[in-house]
């Protein structure tokens, strides 16, 4: 059997401290979801990165796609009153 | 109590405990990049590195009481085999992925359960490295444990070679639960862990996961021990051969 042969991908995502957000921090190979656990916590842990971690099957992630990026995202270019920067803020006002 | 018999005795006892750790260490330290994959690689290799890190305490510790100048280094490095006090099965060869998993399946779960007693020792630092080892050790256990059942309830030829790595290590797992004189001059002074007292519960764990990844128990036909008294297997010397290679060619090199 060759290396990695057999094993999943998996994305792992760490929470560094509480009150912070899980943030992608790569991959990884592993048998099964908890081996998975295991292996992100001796590869990506190891120097006290995180304090919970998440494991999500690479194949379970619907992403967007780069042949669709025209009309994925491209709309939203020419909308620039949808950005806080757009509005001036009137003299006199203090708060908005 | 505090006479200097006592602390060598203490002493003594830590350096046992020390060179468990430092042979085994050595040995799972030998799969660095070697590991089936990247992940199990770097798996085994965070253990090795637990069990170096509590050589080091222990043997500094032994070093402290000892009060005879040496130090953690001194005692890893410029012992001969006969001076080790390891049991026999930390200094085995680390032998195929099989031979190694089932030699943790073997001291993974006595660890779990002798580092939950040594957490009472009346001496604060055995007690304190065994609180910071229990939680490695009962880490370490769960990994074997999802490889025992992996491998024995895996394809038929994995199950055939955990069930002969097993077979060929079991006879080595008596030494575990053996009191020594020093255990028992210890114990009654409350700082050693009673370790006959802890098979029973070794055994309910050995058979649960034996149960569930599809393996029968090895039968109990021969027993192997003798390495808290400097008798060894053969195994030993070439392990120190390496280990201590650099210290002995340039001693007290640092890096």
């Amino acid at each position: 059997m060759n290396p990695g042969e057999g094993l999943e991908l998996y994305e792992v995502f760490i929470r560094s401290r509480r009150g912070l957000d899980h943030k992608h921090v790569g991959s990884l190979r592993a048998e099964d979801d908890e081996m998975a656990l295991q292996y992100a916590r001796d590869v990506y842990t190891r120097r006290s990165e995180g304090v919970s971690i998440w494991v999500v099957r690479s194949d379970d992630i619907t992403s967007s796609q780069e042949s669709e990026d025209e009309a994925f995202f491209d709309p939203m270019d020419d909308k620039p009153y949808r950005h806080a920067a757009y509005y001036t803020v009137p003299d006199g006002v203090e708060n908005i | 109590m505090a006479s200097s018999n006592h602390n060598l005795s203490i002493a003594q006892y830590a350096i046992g405990l020390g060179d468990d750790a430092l042979t085994l260490g050595h040995r799972l330290s030998e799969w660095c990049s070697h590991g089936p994959y990247l992940e199990e690689d770097i798996a085994l290799i965070n253990i090795s590195l637990d069990y170096i890190g509590r050589a080091r305490m222990f043997l500094d510790h032994a070093a402290t009481v000892e009060g005879e100048g040496r130090d953690e280094d001194q005692l890893a490095y410029f012992r001969d085999d006969r001076e080790f006090r390891n049991r026999l099965i930390f200094e085995l060869p680390r032998g195929d992925f099989a031979e190694t998993i089932a030699r943790q399946c073997i001291v993974d779960p006595f660890y779990v359960l002798f580092f939950e007693a040594l957490m009472q020792s009346k001496d604060p630092v055995l007690a304190g490295i065994a609180g910071k080892a229990i939680k490695e050790s009962r880490y370490h256990w769960k990994h074997t444990h999802s490889w025992m059942l992996r491998l024995g309830d895996g394809t038929a030829e994995s199950h055939q070679r955990i069930l002969t790595a097993l077979d060929e290590v079991w006879g080595y797992h008596f030494e575990l639960f053996e009191m020594t004189d020093l255990d028992r001059e210890l114990l009654d002074a409350g700082i050693a862990v009673d370790l006959a007292a802890l098979k029973p519960k070794w055994d309910s764990m050995i058979d649960e996961v034996l149960t569930a990844a599809t393996l029968t128990r090895p039968e109990d036909t021969w027993r192997q021990s003798g390495g808290r008294n400097g008798e060894h297997t053969e195994h030993l010397g070439h392990l120190l051969t390496e280990l201590q290679f650099i210290q002995r060619a340039h001693p007290g090199l640092q890096w």
